[in-house]
């Protein structure tokens, strides 16, 4: 086939272009370049090269909150897959029940952030909490402002509440497009409820369990807001995660060159993990199909 | 294998059916002999797949008892029941290879593992996959996947019935042939009661030893394909068997002649005074054109050779009728009426064929 040249089309392409400088590479470079620098204010800078980075991948605080982070992402994605399949195997599948349960299962996705940690800063108090109140009549110790095992169990609680819903709301889009024939021939097959779920469910499921697994991860990799209301980041450091620890860095101590070092390294992390990921599930994808 | 039973059965997917039309099914009692092949005909939506739902255990009836050798399985559950069933598209487990799709049934009952390779190689053998078993079924076409699905319906020797679900629309149609005689064979070997759904003629013709007929939720005959073609028991029997369907005539009956548009015509055999609406169904092989005078009057419109004979399409009272003349008949210029051969005439009254006097003694 003969190619078309048309240099004209690149005006085409103009858009996309100065919308995405805008909204990222410049910003981007804003940072990189604040990363490479260092300022002791009135606005002048002096170049520091590489130091930031290599000063970062030394410090154990970095190294303690990437460490909490990796931890708080492998919880809540090992709670709220199985539960939110769990929960979508066991929705009602059609009539009024079944949108009904959507609309419930919806509601925490439409709560804003902060008010979803507000939510729970209030819930979980002693004195006027219920669930504070309640754990305190009951004899158990809890303590969230206090006790760093009741601080992650109340954030991790957060999270499940609020984002279970995703999964289940994607894992049900998944179960809803399975013909009933499938599962009339697993009947008629005398397959066990478990090798339903096993090679009809879950294959069919896989690909928007893979969307979910990503968002979920991306999205807990990247928590700030939920935290920094209910703790603050507390006990001590506790919950200090990732994105906490940078904003302490670079508007509390105003660590401009550090900070920045930090948020492009957080960014690699984030992008690799991400990678890593579709390149695996794309490739699992390929192997099934030959 | 078994005996199958149907009493009462009827079947509506309203909660509260309140007349006859809210139901899918309607009431119905049959046998299936043991061993037989049978083939469920009708148009779409005419009851065909809730029929056969109901055997298989995937839809509970309304009412009624279905019976398997005697023994009440109506509130069974599919797996007690030991039936195969193929659907019209194919199912297959995608992320498994062809052998473990295969062995899936055995396997879920725990079968011996040598056993189990033995009769996967076979049926491979038997759909023509023997080189493609260490294949994932995902990537592969819609035949392929439709020829595991039978495979997997035939893998279980011991079912008490195999059921089809008009099986063969995704296949090739030079694949249907080969397919649907397979199944005749496998059927012959192994005396399987089958019951196969269709709404192709040819299919369910050279399928079955005996056709089942089904129209608007009722059985309307049940027979072998040379009863359905010389005695329809219904008219929807005469349209739908058949190339061209039977024609149909509006007559007033009368012992053994019926009035047609104010031509008598000889019935071959008396007929009890009739109510309701009265009509002569004749099929088009039994219409011979005439030149001399005789017979009803009738106009051709267009004649269409398709290779093995000519059907003639004419115009008698303002009405369509074909009638087949044979590949070398010449056919007139001047014909103007057709005459029926007596042994072709069935008679009905609301639908239904009436018996004529000397049959019924």
């Amino acid at each position: 086939m003969n190619k078309t040249v048309n240099q004209k089309a690149w005006f085409l392409v103009l858009p996309v272009l100065v919308l995405v400088a805008f909204s990222a590479v410049i910003p981007l470079m804003t940072v990189v370049n604040y990363s490479v620098q260092d300022t002791f204010g009135n606005n002048q800078f002096f170049w520091a090269g590489l130091e930031w980075f290599r000063e970062m991948l030394d410090s154990e605080r970095m190294w303690n909150a990437l460490t909490r982070q990796l931890a708080f992402s492998a919880i809540i994605l090992a709670i709220e897959i199985p539960l939110g399949i769990f929960v979508a195997l066991n929705m009602p599948k059609k009539g009024f029940w079944a949108s009904f349960c959507l609309v419930l299962m919806s509601l925490p996705l439409l709560i804003p952030w902060n008010v979803v940690g507000t939510i729970w800063q209030i819930f979980g108090r002693v004195d006027i909490g219920l669930l504070g109140y309640t754990l305190d009549k009951l004899g158990i110790s809890y303590n969230y402002t206090q006790d760093f095992i009741a601080a992650w169990a109340t954030l991790i609680v957060m999270d499940v509440w609020h984002w279970t819903s995703l999964v289940a709301l994607l894992a049900y889009a998944g179960l809803q497009s399975i013909p009933d024939a499938y599962y009339q021939a697993a009947k008629i097959d005398q397959a066990s409820r478990w090798k339903v779920f096993r090679y009809i469910e879950l294959p069919k499921m896989a690909g928007v369990l893979m969307i979910a697994i990503l968002l979920r991860f991306m999205d807990s990799f990247m928590i700030y807001t939920e935290p920094f209301v209910v703790t603050g980041g507390g006990p001590g450091n506790a919950t200090t995660f990732l994105s906490i620890d940078l904003v302490k860095m670079a508007m509390g101590q105003f660590d401009l060159g550090p900070a920045a070092a930090f948020s492009i390294m957080y960014f690699l992390v984030i992008l690799l993990i991400s990678w890593v990921f579709y390149t695996v599930m794309t490739n699992l994808d390929k192997r099934d199909g030959v | 294998m078994a005996k199958i039973t149907l009493d009462n059965l009827a079947h509506s997917y309203l909660p509260n059916p309140s007349s006859e039309n809210d139901f899918a099914l309607k009431e119905l009692n049959h046998d299936w002999t043991d061993g037989e092949a049978y083939a469920l005909l009708g148009s779409s939506g005419c009851g065909k797949s809730t029929l056969l739902n109901i055997i298989s255990g995937l839809l509970h009836p309304s009412q009624g008892r279905i019976l398997f050798d005697d023994k009440d399985v109506t509130h069974a559950p599919t797996a007690e029941r030991n039936i195969a069933q193929v659907f019209q598209f194919p199912v297959v487990y995608d992320t498994m290879t062809v052998r473990d799709n295969l062995a899936f049934p055995l396997r879920n009952r725990g079968d011996d593992p040598k056993y189990i390779a033995q009769r996967v190689n076979q049926i491979a053998a038997m759909i023509g996959m023997e080189d493609r078993l260490n294949q994932k079924a995902r990537g592969l076409t819609a035949d392929a996947k439709q020829k595991i699905s039978l495979g997997r319906g035939m893998v279980r020797e011991d079912v008490n019935a195999l059921l089809f679900d008009e099986p063969l629309t995704v296949i090739d149609p030079h694949m249907k042939w080969e397919l649907r005689t397979q199944l005749k064979a496998l059927h012959h070997e192994f005396g399987h009661t089958m019951i196969y759904v269709t709404h192709d003629q040819t299919e369910a013709l050279t399928f079955a030893d005996k056709v089942v007929v089904m129209y608007d939720g009722r059985v309307v005959q049940i027979g072998t394909p040379q009863e359905l073609f010389e005695r329809p028991a219904h008219t929807f029997v005469g349209y739908f068997i058949g190339s061209p369907g039977m024609n149909l005539f509006d007559a007033t009956i009368d012992g053994s002649t019926a009035s047609i548009s104010g031509t008598q015509i000889d019935l071959g055999a008396g007929y009890t005074p009739q109510t309701g609406r009265t009509q002569v169904g004749v099929r088009p092989e039994f219409i011979k054109l005439s030149t001399d005078g005789t017979g009803i009057p009738a106009r051709i419109q267009r004649i269409e050779d398709v290779g093995r004979h000519k059907i003639v399409r004419l115009d008698v009272n303002g009405q369509q009728i074909a009638a087949i003349a044979d590949e070398g008949a010449n056919i007139a210029a001047d014909t103007n009426r057709i005459v029926f051969d007596p042994k072709g005439i069935n008679v009905y009254a609301d639908d239904w064929r009436v018996q004529p006097q000397q049959e019924a003694a």
